[in-house]
């Protein structure tokens, strides 16, 4: 079976987030950057469902050539290789451009199964996935906390408002996964040494048969037009309890005045 | 200038109309003439209730095989009625299906989408939205044409207004593909959830790691129970597998605007803010006094949560 995962690299998420003023872009310093965390899930996914059923991962990202590093930890936690789709006329692409590039390549790979993230930790517009799925006309089964693969069946188990949902297809079928789906490895120091010599597959827009004007900010369909930080604070009440419950008579005096109770 | 046509995805529970998609009949009502399209079975009632809300159509598919196969039948339908109707503007919730079908018939069109809005409207022909990113910054986002423009909002950020309209109701033809029935429903079990959900309660009880253990979300249960309320969790405890992504509240999880939203054991992360700042009222309860919850607290409590929340529970319920 063969696997593509989709993978991104994003600006560390536990430091604050910077926008550039002029291009309204997030900045991507690349040391502060890590393989998306959602993306491990996908990662996961592909490496137990290929140590069972035998087969292939292939981890595709698109994105600035630092986006290596990211391709490299997915390696190191056991994919077989990646491709990189880097060139300069990329910067600025929104989810239909990322998808037309990401189907570009995954198209010519003809795996079994792509799995991504259910959305991108920076952009967390959960747009690409299902485009891709259209666009590389795969069934699309989202939000799974559970899949399992048997003869060309996949079924995947998910929740969804109120209701828990098992879903089915026949392969080659796209997935998204949730952090319920399994724990993420850690990669080894065996891992990290492999993934060096891992092969990573760079293409430019030329190698894809993409116009320029079909990804990267030119073919973006949504721009930002103005941008504006926001800071709120609160002047509430602060009580500190002792320790035996002493702040409880506070709570409901204000339950109280809010007419809650 | 002809009225502009305004559609909203509709969804049903229980035979009725999810609230996020009255919410959106709100907005559509606002910018244009307003219409539901709702692609499954369903009575008199939800037909009546989408058209009480502002909805002047209903486009309807009235077929099982909505409820039998997942996204494409609808994708479908809606393309091949976008075609014949050429509407202006079609607002999506963020549930999860909408979003699949969303994605998927962006990807059929080729056109682009906003997500996470806020707030949409028009100034001349151009779409702007609202599209808070991170919490810390707010973005004006426009999306290029050709119409329709694809937006999908975030929930409560448009009120539900009965305004006592009649819809007339346009039945959706489904002359479908079986090629493109491809990822079957193969079973939905609701989920048996006490009290509220919490897209609609009006007090939420939620719990991060301070809580210490999944054991603990008993406690918060408990005291849900004695206000009516719903639980809800922080990140944190979802991607420790504590509580069901379903319980997430937070950016990449639901948006709540509760009267009353008590915070309990939760630091209150950026993104975590983001999807609960709108409460009315926000309670918090954490050890740390420094803790940026408390930032936007209007009772901020300094103490541990485990001692505190079953006496709370303990004095409402001997009231
Ligand atoms: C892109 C992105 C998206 C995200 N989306 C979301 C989201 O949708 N929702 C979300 O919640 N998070 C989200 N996060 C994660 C977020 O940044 C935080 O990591 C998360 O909210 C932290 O959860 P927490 O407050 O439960 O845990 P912690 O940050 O670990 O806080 C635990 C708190 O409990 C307190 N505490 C400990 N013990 C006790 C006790 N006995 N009594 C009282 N207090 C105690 C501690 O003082 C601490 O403040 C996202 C992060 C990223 C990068
Ligand atoms: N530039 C990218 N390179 C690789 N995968 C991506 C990229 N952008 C998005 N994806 C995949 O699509 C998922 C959803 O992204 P988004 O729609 O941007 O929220 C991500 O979690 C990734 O799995």
């Amino acid at each position: 079976m063969k696997i593509c995962v989709t993978v991104k690299q994003v600006p560390d998420p536990n430091l604050p987030m910077q926008v550039d003023p002029a291009t309204h872009r997030l900045v991507r310093n690349p040391d502060q950057s890590i393989l998306d965390p959602a993306d491990e899930y996908g990662v996961e996914t592909a490496l137990r469902l290929v140590e069972e059923h035998g087969g292939e991962v292939v981890v595709v990202s698109m994105g600035p050539p630092s986006a290596a590093d990211a391709l490299r930890r997915a390696m190191a936690m056991g994919a077989d290789r990646a491709i990189l789709i880097t060139d300069e006329a990329l910067a600025g692409s929104d989810a239909r451009a990322t998808a037309r590039a990401l189907a570009a390549v995954i198209r010519g790979e003809q795996p079994d199964l792509v799995i991504c993230a259910i959305e991108a930790t920076d952009a967390y517009t959960g747009m690409v996935p299902g485009m891709l799925a259209e666009l590389l006309d795969l069934p699309q089964l989202t939000f799974a906390r559970q899949v399992a693969v048997e003869g060309q069946t996949v079924t995947v188990h998910r929740d969804i408002e109120g209701a828990t949902q098992v879903l089915r297809a026949q392969l080659p079928a796209l997935l998204t996964v949730t952090a319920s789906i399994a724990e993420p490895r850690y990669p080894s120091f065996k891992g990290v040494m492999a993934a060096k010599r891992k092969p990573i597959d760079e293409r430019d827009l030329a190698s894809l048969g993409l116009e320029a004007g079909a990804v990267g900010a030119a073919g973006a369909a949504e721009r930002v037009v103005a941008l504006e930080e926001v800071r709120e604070e609160k002047q509430g009440q602060m009580v500190t309890d002792d320790g035996t419950g002493s702040s409880v008579e506070a709570i409901v005096a204000f339950l109280e005045r809010i007419q809650v109770v | 200038m002809a009225t502009r046509r305004v559609w909203v995805w509709t969804e049903l529970t229980d035979g009725a109309p999810q609230r996020p998609a009255l919410e959106l009949l709100t907005a559509a009502r606002g910018l244009g003439e307003a219409a539901a399209v709702l692609l499954a079975p369903a009575g008199d009632e939800a037909i009546a209730a989408l058209g009480a809300h502002g909805a002047a159509v209903v486009y309807h598919g009235d077929d099982a095989i909505y409820t039998q196969y997942a996204v494409e039948p609808q994708v479908a339908a809606l393309a091949a009625l976008i075609e014949a109707e050429a509407p202006d503007l079609l607002l999506f919730p963020s549930t999860f299906t909408a979003r699949d079908v969303l994605a998927r018939l962006a990807g059929r069109l080729g056109a682009g989408v906003i997500a996470n809005a806020t707030s949409v409207r028009f100034e001349g022909d151009r779409l702007l939205a609202t599209v808070p990113y991170t919490g810390a910054y707010v973005a004006t986002v426009t999306l290029e044409g050709p119409a329709p423009y694809l937006v999908q909002v975030r929930p409560k950020a448009y009120p539900v207004e009965p305004v006592g309209g009649q819809a007339e109701v346009r039945p959706v033809a489904t002359a479908l593909d079986p090629a493109a029935c491809r990822v079957q429903v193969v079973e939905t079990v609701p989920q048996v959830a006490e009290g509220p959900n919490l897209e609609e309660a009006e007090v939420i009880v939620a719990g991060g790691r301070g809580l210490g253990k999944a054991e603990n979300f008993r406690l918060l249960e408990e005291l849900a129970r004695q206000l009516g309320g719903a639980v809800g969790a922080s990140r944190a405890v979802v991607d420790a597998g504590w509580v069901p992504y379903s319980y997430q509240i937070g950016q990449t999880g639901k948006t709540v605007k509760p009267n009353l939203y008590i915070a309990c054991g939760i630091s209150g992360a950026i993104q975590h803010l983001a999807g609960m700042k709108g409460s009315k009222h926000v309670i918090a309860i954490n050890q740390d006094p420094d803790a940026a919850i408390f930032e936007i607290a209007d009772l901020g409590v300094v103490g541990d949560v485990l001692t505190i929340v079953p006496k709370l529970t303990e004095r409402l319920a001997g009231r």
